[in-house]
């Protein structure tokens, strides 16, 4: 049924094309005679611009696209299932696996929503150190869409100077967490360690080479007339449909809705840094290529104001019920080493209460649903990811489109495949 | 018992003057003046969100109305999941709506319960594009109905499995696994 409902939408579409196309030849075959055979291609599971695993099932008529069948799910794991048996600080690792092209985000939007579930006040210092990250996260993020982008259409150059300055950022997150992919970064109430000296020497290193970079990435796409013509007018959205879809972060501000969750709901002290919210207008590749571009100097603009006003003080709330305490001291105070135990095992005691959080993650609006019963897991709780809200636009964004075009619409959208599936 | 008393309206008025409360207040209002004030039952402000349970017959009615209102212009469907909870009789499935007005920046939470022997509920794909995968979502994981939908049919799991995982009766682990027992910590 549904596949009838796009071939009627695609008809009408070739069917305006076609009365369009002025000084048809009369013996030519009509381009709308849809008694002609369509192929049909495998998109997937396995491919090598899908950048994950998902399929789609495609109509063509030559190289134009009729319909598509979208299946995802290859890579589902249950997280909701599995978070309903973890204490709140087991869960921070199944966030990791989500997007993991920016898992600071998922990682400090899962401790955000715990500690408005509990009533934590996490101090100034430990918020500003989390803005960093998370904008860091952002910008690594767009780093690998828009350096695919590139890939796809014919230039690998642009992918390889970002991959070494994702790389710079890796090394951050490295300083900072131990870890470099699935960071399992902060705790319940802040950060688990301040900043070292060395982070800050990385950070400020890298904040000081990469402008450079960027401004050379962006001078080899931004008004290249190869890379233009992949992507003007490629896989459009119009702002009424996006919303429609529910779209939110990039996606939806190249469509021309300057709705972000840092600004409409400020957490983390995102209220204290000016920064502005680039907006496209015509929602294509381009326009989505062109404002991930932005965002990323405006995520530069906030990290340089967070490092240079850092507040002092200390870097994690004083809740010794939910914050793990320092390992010296559980070796050698008591009431450290109960606190200790219960924490680990999860046994902290939490409301009776449910509460939505949102964050604006690399793709868009990241929600956390958590419907708590006072147990030591959450009774219910239901992630909401931009990926898998946006990603069912992708049929119809790419109906009467040529292949190619669907390959370039397909990366810039930045579909990750753990977080659609999760 | 007495200062008790006197210091309850002082903290009403300091709550009134707050924008969130005043916006949940105005919408409110609005959901009482357009559909009833006996739609809705349960109306809670958990952690500032406004949250109200009403039922399955009116669910649409009010998606749709909230939709078309110039007023608030609640018209950006957040996210939507299943719940269920098994001890209450009668009322073991639920439907969790998140809206969201873009323009006033005031979310409201809206619940419907209903049986699991009868687990149907409107679709939303003619209002929202975006519920065709959440209601597929909904089903996969709790096998809810939702007549109208386009397309109904599972989409994380595999297609031939044969139940519905998220309900509480499948518990994650092996029931058969002794080695696991979770005797102190278990839920």
């Amino acid at each position: 049924m549904a596949v009838n409902d796009t071939l009627e939408g695609t008809r009408k579409i070739v069917e305006e094309a076609e009365a369009q196309r002025p000084n048809l030849h009369p013996l030519a075959p009509s381009v709308n005679d849809f008694n002609q055979e369509l192929t049909t291609l495998n998109l997937g599971p396995t491919h090598p611009a899908t950048h994950g695993i998902f399929q789609n099932i495609l109509q063509m008529d030559g190289e134009r696209i009729v319909t598509g069948v979208p299946t995802i799910g290859y890579i589902h794991r249950a997280f909701e299932k599995i978070a309903e048996r973890r204490p709140f600080y087991q869960i921070t690792p199944l966030t990791d696996r989500m997007n993991y092209c920016s898992s600071p985000i998922n990682n400090i939007g899962w401790h955000m929503t715990v500690e408005k579930l509990l009533g934590v006040e996490v101090p100034k210092r430990a918020q500003y150190m989390r803005v960093i990250l998370m904008e860091l996260a952002r910008i690594s993020d767009h780093l690998i869409c828009n350096g695919i982008l590139g890939v796809d259409t014919g230039a690998f150059t642009g992918f390889l100077y970002l991959m070494d300055e994702r790389e710079k950022i890796y090394e951050i997150y490295e300083e900072v967490s131990g870890a470099r992919l699935t960071t399992n970064m902060g705790r319940v109430g802040g950060m688990e360690r301040d900043f070292t000296d060395v982070a800050i020497q990385k950070l400020r290193a890298w904040l000081k080479t990469f402008p450079a970079v960027m401004s050379e990435f962006e001078k080899m796409f931004n008004r290249n007339r190869i890379f233009m013509d992949r992507v003007v007018d490629v896989g459009a959205i119009s702002a009424e449909r996006a919303l429609n879809y529910g779209f939110t972060g990039p996606n939806l501000r190249a469509a021309g809705v300057d709705y972000d969750v840092r600004v409409m709901n400020p957490y983390s002290s995102y209220q204290d840094f000016e920064f502005e919210i680039p907006v496209g207008t015509k929602g294509d590749t381009y326009d989505r290529f062109m404002v991930r571009n932005e965002e990323i100097w405006q995520s530069l603009r906030i990290i340089n104001q967070a490092l240079e006003n850092l507040p002092e003080g200390p870097y994690h709330a004083d809740a010794p019920h939910y914050y793990l305490p320092p390992k010296q001291a559980v070796y050698k105070n008591m009431e450290a080493l109960i606190y200790h135990f219960k924490i680990v095992m999860g046994e902290i005691e939490a409301p009776v209460g449910e509460v939505y959080h949102s964050v604006e993650g690399g793709n868009g609006e990241l929600g956390f649903y958590l419907v708590s019963d006072g147990g030591r897991t959450p009774y219910r709780l239901h992630f909401r990811r931009p990926c898998f809200i946006y990603y069912q636009a992708y049929t119809e964004m790419v109906t009467g489109q040529t292949l190619s075009d669907a390959i370039v619409t397909l990366s810039s959208m930045n579909v990750i495949a753990g977080e659609l599936d999760a | 018992m007495a200062d008790q008393n006197e210091s309850i309206p002082a903290q009403e008025v300091a709550a009134a003057q707050d924008p969130a409360t005043q916006k949940n207040a105005q919408l409110l209002a609005l959901l009482h003046r357009l559909f009833g004030e006996d739609t809705f039952t349960d109306v809670e402000e958990p952690y500032g969100l406004l949250t109200a349970t009403t039922t399955r017959e009116r669910i649409h009615d009010i998606i749709a109305g909230l939709q078309q209102d110039q007023e608030l212009q609640v018209n950006f469907l957040t996210t939507m999941c299943g719940m269920h909870f098994p001890d209450k009789e009668g009322q073991e499935l639920g439907m969790v709506y998140h809206l969201h007005s873009l323009v006033h920046n005031v979310r409201l939470r809206l619940k419907i319960f209903f049986p699991i022997s009868d687990p149907v509920v409107p679709t939303m794909t003619d209002l929202y594009s975006t519920a065709n995968w959440m209601e597929r979502e909904a089903y996969d994981f709790f096998g809810i109905q939702f007549p109208g939908h386009p397309n109904l049919i599972r989409i994380l799991n595999v297609e031939d499995m044969d139940y519905h995982p998220m309900r509480k009766e499948y518990a994650l682990e092996d029931g058969t696994r002794e080695d696991k027992t979770d005797l102190f910590f278990g839920r």
